[in-house]
């Protein structure tokens, strides 16, 4: 017997241009709103000549991880200036951060609302399953076509490929609060909001840390496939370098990906630790 | 006046709970409505009520249901049926508000593993049911503080929970559900988590809270030893019924069935009577009676000794019969005579207390209150009656 094939790429095909017809005017919003903030933070990390930023970034580092994390902060950014890949890192940390930061806001509350609800746990979760395990060229595309090329799509892209993290983890450190402890909560008579942010965030907190660390490493993941649809920064880099297969520069990029990827993952965990013994 | 009333107070657990009322009311056991209607019975029908100022024990083994009837009270569980009147009105009608206000304002609660906020300090912890009704912060700090004054933890408030020792953290969780000032405590299994000395110590303290507080104090254990100890009255549950309500002496002397006679086997009474339980009324005599008034009574009432008292019954000592015919004889008045000493212990001594006190001496010893005021004596027959487990005979049978 012969089935039919089912049409769901044409499907996909036709909810596309549909929405894009339809909501329009709102991902020119969109794209206006997180264009102007990777633009902003990328000023701000260019404020000043490269050795100023370099001191200013090896100082926080040291607030956070003493002379270690300091020290590999200070030699590994000097590396990147040196290989010339200064601004292009600037670039690339303005995408990353963008991306993260948004990853953020959308994820924490959804988290909240997942460990709230087993209904909307229920719905969210095989949403991220697929959303993670989707090849993430393949919603390069629709973002392309809702948000044109350049910096936005990219960032689009790595919030999709980025957020599950937090909003699962965020999810299960409120689960993982012992229930004593929400009982005691109830039995004074807190309303669901004073035992969200007085009992359950506050506990849940080095979980989700842990979660936005992985939401920063994924969307540091993402720069190469985001530079395809045309964002800028050492993710451009490396893939030029690819399709010109030009070894030593695309070393010298992914290099100082890794420079910032370290130093990135470093600083939250140092966040988390810090966290952990104020308590 | 009670302050809390329960009637039928039922919860069952499962899919469709109220399906299975009317077969308890027909008389199915737990196990067949377990077994034929996938439904857990928590608590059954349970009705008592409680008096303000009492210590109202709840005890019974594991997966007897105590636990869930003590959430049920506040509202950590939701009842599937019955009521729960405080001061009249039903705690189970009322909306989320108003509970919210009622576990506020009316009721404190003790967890049996202290649950206790790790990211707060003591006194933050302490501040917790203050804080969520808005009250500001020195207000509340300077009530927290009290309330850690109150359970001798003065000092400790910046410190962290798990900077303490277990005895210490359920003394935080003490003076949490304290600090609102609530009508009702609720103690769940609040001493089992700590060692046996540190458990009684608390005990203690809680009976000598309790003595200047007079909360109402609902208090839940498994421990038979717990429940005699502080317990005004005690309920004893089985299966999530409600087996025998009565005080301790009631429980121990009247069994309601097997069940409770069970459980009561190996209590060792003298642990629990105290001489008050035991004390039948002394035969006195005051200063100003003579000798001669004294063998007479003596004679009558067939005792060879008499209590000696002055007119506001403040024990002075004993007349031995051989004291009072030597007065006789002299001449003397009992005023100039010398009285024996008596050994003489509070109403609330144990009786495994007084059992070196008794086998030192021949005469009953006295029982006086805190105003030297004689209140009964204990005699040797009366001691081994209540620990065979009998009624202690009435007064005047004294010798």
């Amino acid at each position: 017997m012969n089935l039919p094939k089912l049409p769901i790429g044409r499907g996909i095909e036709a909810l596309e241009a549909w929405m894009e017809d339809q909501f329009g005017p709102i991902f020119d919003f969109i794209r206006i709103i997180i264009g102007s903030l990777v633009d902003f933070i990328h000023m701000a990390l260019n404020s000043g000549p490269s050795l100023l930023m370099i001191a200013l970034l090896t100082v926080l580092t040291w607030f956070l991880g003493k002379w270690k994390l300091a020290s590999f902060a200070l030699i590994g950014l000097l590396l990147i200036d040196n290989l010339g890949y200064w601004d292009n890192a600037m670039e690339t940390l303005s995408i990353v951060l963008s991306a993260s930061l948004l990853s953020i806001v959308i994820g924490v509350p959804l988290g909240i609302l997942c460990a709230r609800s087993g209904l909307i746990q229920g719905i969210v979760t095989p949403v991220l399953d697929f959303m993670q395990t989707m090849p993430a060229f393949v919603y390069l595309l629709p973002a392309v076509s809702f948000f044109s090329l350049g910096v936005v799509p990219g960032v689009i892209a790595s919030i999709i490929f980025a957020v599950p993290p937090t909003i699962r983890l965020t999810n299960l450190g409120i689960r993982q609060v012992p229930g004593e402890l929400v009982e005691a909560a109830d039995a004074f008579g807190s309303t669901p909001n004073q035992k969200l942010f007085k009992l359950q965030l506050p506990i849940a907190l080095p979980t989700m840390m842990a979660g936005i660390n992985q939401t920063i490493m994924l969307s540091l993941s993402m720069v190469v496939i985001s530079s395809m649809i045309g964002a800028q920064g050492l993710g451009a880099d490396v893939y030029r370098a690819v399709t010109q297969t030009k070894t030593g520069t695309g070393f010298e990029a992914g290099i100082s990906i890794v420079v910032l990827a370290i130093l990135l993952d470093r600083m939250t965990q140092k966040m988390v630790n810090k966290n952990k013994r104020q308590r | 006046m009670s302050i809390i009333e329960v009637n039928q107070l039922t919860k069952i657990f499962g899919n469709e709970p109220e399906k299975a009322i009317p077969l308890l009311k027909q008389g199915w056991t737990k196990e067949r409505i377990l077994k034929e209607k996938k439904l857990t019975v928590g608590v059954n029908a349970a009705s008592f009520s409680i008096e303000a100022g009492q210590i109202f024990v709840i005890m019974g083994l594991s997966g007897s249901g105590k636990s869930t009837l003590i959430r049920l009270l506040n509202r950590l569980i939701e009842p599937t049926s019955g009521e729960i009147l405080f001061h009249g009105s039903d705690i189970v009608r009322m909306n989320a508000k108003e509970l919210r206000e009622f576990r506020r304002k009316s009721m404190g609660m003790v967890f049996q593993k202290f649950a206790l906020f790790p990211n707060r300090t003591v006194l933050r912890n302490v501040e917790y049911g203050l804080e969520v009704q808005g009250i500001r912060k020195p207000e509340r700090q300077e009530m927290a503080l009290a309330a850690l004054e109150l359970v001798g933890l003065k000092g400790w408030e910046n410190s962290y929970p798990d900077q303490l020792s277990g005895g210490m953290q359920q003394r935080v969780g003490l003076a949490r559900g304290l600090a609102n000032d609530p009508d009702i405590l609720l103690m769940d299994e609040a001493f089992s988590a700590l060692d046996p000395l540190i458990r009684k110590n608390m005990q203690d303290e809680l009976l000598q809270l309790q003595a200047t507080m007079q909360k109402t104090i609902i208090f839940i254990t498994h421990d038979l030893d717990e429940a005699l100890r502080i317990g005004d009255k005690i309920a004893l549950m089985k299966d999530g019924s409600i087996v025998q309500i009565g005080t301790p002496e009631e429980i121990l002397m009247n069994p309601a069935n097997r069940y409770v006679e069970k459980f009561i086997e190996d209590v060792d009474l003298s642990k629990v009577l105290t001489a008050s339980h035991v004390m039948t009324r002394p035969e006195t005599i005051t200063l100003e009676r003579g000798p001669r008034v004294a063998l007479q009574l003596m004679r009558d009432r067939g005792v060879s000794n008499l209590y000696v008292t002055d007119k506001s019954r403040r024990l002075l000592g004993v007349l031995t019969a051989e004291g009072a015919s030597a007065a006789l004889k002299e001449g003397l008045a009992l005023e100039d005579i010398t009285l024996e000493e008596v050994p003489s212990v509070s109403p609330g001594t144990y009786l495994n207390e007084l059992f070196e006190t008794m086998a030192a001496t021949k005469i009953p010893l006295a029982v006086i209150d805190d105003t030297k005021r004689l209140i009964g004596i204990v005699i040797r027959g009366a001691v081994l009656a209540a620990l065979a487990g009998n009624a202690v005979p009435e007064a005047g049978e004294a010798g």
